[in-house]
């Protein structure tokens, strides 16, 4: 056990968000289609759920505008589900954001070969260079997830009362949509580690060797 | 300094055997390494030569244990770096092996200080020990004062100070230089060649380099010259003053 090496888990928390902090803008772009997909999951959800609140408020004037807005309800309805084709249409989202992250986060990799390869030759094992990529992905995917959610929420919340006009402010459901958030923060996070496990494999795999190669 | 051959008592920090190393090229094998047997005494400044195709860097890999032969041995201080799975590896990188790069290779996003101290976490000291540790390499190399730069705010020698001091870091028995002056101007080159000679003179460390440079020649105890995968010739620093001698 004596000839072990090792990376503390406090250390690889500070190096990889070091890494992020420097490469701000490419992490930006990394982050980006996170965003806008976790952006509209949260929207449609959140969307739903206060249409739903003013169902269930019971009033006709609700009602009524509920079917103006083109919701299918019927008198006696308590919950909206999400129509299939929006389903369809965030799944697809989130579909191509993954593929995006995957893409973004392969390129990075074969960016930072000498500084992989350099690690590895200070003694690095695979496994450090594989947490540091995950906790970056967890980082970023937290980050993008979390401001995703809150703007699709505020864009929910704004379109809901340009459709509803005030009801929406009586009936708002906070907690509601707060769990909507949450659990569209956490989706993203998930999307983010999805995306980097390839390429994180492929980056703790490399060879130290390849710190030596010259060319760029 | 009189030359270490006669006195053979002195402990043989890397020895091959028989090193052949082939690379399959699509339907052809190469054979870069033909058979290739030396031994290298600790403490010694030992520099590889030879021409670009020659087995000089597959050579140089191996004994830097980042790549291993098809066949033969490659021992470093008498262990077999065959037997050795991915840990065992890594400790031997992180802790007995130093490597300077002709490309610097400092981690970008890090300060000259976290350069230095990365490969003692790596080791399991702790930071503040870490810390001061590195502080006493960069005064050593003489950049005590911008401890606190990343690397892209320093210059190419200063940059290759970084990594001389982050190869001493676990203070390692040997230090592996893959052509450490290849992007340094003359003199900056010859500024970090005469700071690799002082460390392998104070602390008594192998330096091993990879070259081209002739200016490396008149510190090393000894020039090992690669040609066509095989040793060429070895010469001891006596017999290179005349030789070096006669070329300036």
């Amino acid at each position: 056990m004596e000839r072990l090496v090792a990376l503390p888990f406090g250390k690889s928390v500070e190096i990889a968000y070091q890494s992020i902090r420097v490469r701000f803008f490419r992490s930006l772009i990394t982050t980006l289609s996170l965003v806008l997909a976790v952006a509209f999951l949260c929207y449609v959800q959140a969307g739903n759920r206060i249409a739903e609140a003013i169902l269930q408020t019971g009033t006709d004037a609700g009602f009524r505008t509920l079917l103006q807005a083109g919701y299918d309800v019927q008198p006696g309805d308590a919950a909206i589900g999400e129509s299939a084709k929006q389903r369809w249409l965030v799944i697809l989202s989130l579909l191509v954001c993954v593929v995006g992250i995957v893409n973004a986060q392969l390129m990075a990799v074969t960016e930072r070969f000498r500084e992989i390869g350099t690690m590895k030759c200070l003694g690095a094992l695979d496994s450090f260079i594989l947490r540091l990529f995950l906790l970056e992905a967890l980082m970023q995917g937290f980050i993008g997830a979390a401001a995703g959610a809150l703007l699709g929420a505020v864009f929910a919340v704004a379109s809901s009362a340009v459709q509803f006009g005030a009801l929406v402010f009586t009936a708002l459901p906070l907690g509601g949509i707060t769990m909507i958030i949450l659990t569209a923060t956490s989706t993203g996070c998930l999307l983010s580690l999805l995306g980097v496990v390839f390429p994180a494999v492929k980056a703790a795999r490399m060879a130290p060797v390849e710190a030596m190669r010259v060319e760029e | 300094m009189p030359p270490d051959r006669s006195t053979n008592v002195q402990h043989a920090i890397i020895r091959t055997t028989n090193v052949v190393k082939t690379f399959e090229l699509g339907s052809h094998t190469l054979e870069v390494l033909k058979g290739i047997s030396l031994t290298i005494a600790a403490g010694r400044y030992v520099s590889i030569m030879g021409p670009s195709g020659s087995g000089k860097s597959t050579l140089f890999n191996m004994i830097g244990g980042l790549d291993k032969p098809t066949s033969g041995k490659v021992f470093i201080d008498e262990v077999d770096i065959a037997q050795l799975d991915a840990y065992e590896l890594a400790w031997l990188r992180c802790r007995k092996i130093g490597y300077i790069f002709q490309t610097f290779n400092l981690i970008p996003v890090m300060t000259a200080l976290e350069n230095v101290t990365l490969p003692m976490i790596f080791a399991g000291t702790g930071n503040d020990e870490a810390i001061e540790r590195g502080m006493i390499l960069l005064k050593t190399v003489g950049l005590a004062d911008r401890f606190n730069h990343k690397p892209s705010e320093l210059s190419g020698g200063q940059q290759q100070r970084v990594a001389v001091a982050r190869a001493l870091a676990n203070g390692p028995a040997i230090i592996l230089a893959d052509e450490p002056t290849g992007n340094l101007d003359l003199t900056t080159g010859e500024e970090i060649i005469n700071l690799l000679k002082q460390m392998s003179e104070e602390r008594k460390v192998t330096i091993i380099s990879a070259t081209h440079d002739f200016k490396m020649l008149n510190v090393s105890d000894e020039v090992i010259w690669i040609r066509d995968g095989l040793i060429d010739k070895i010469e001891q620093r006596d017999e290179l003053r005349i030789s070096v001698g006669t070329i300036e």
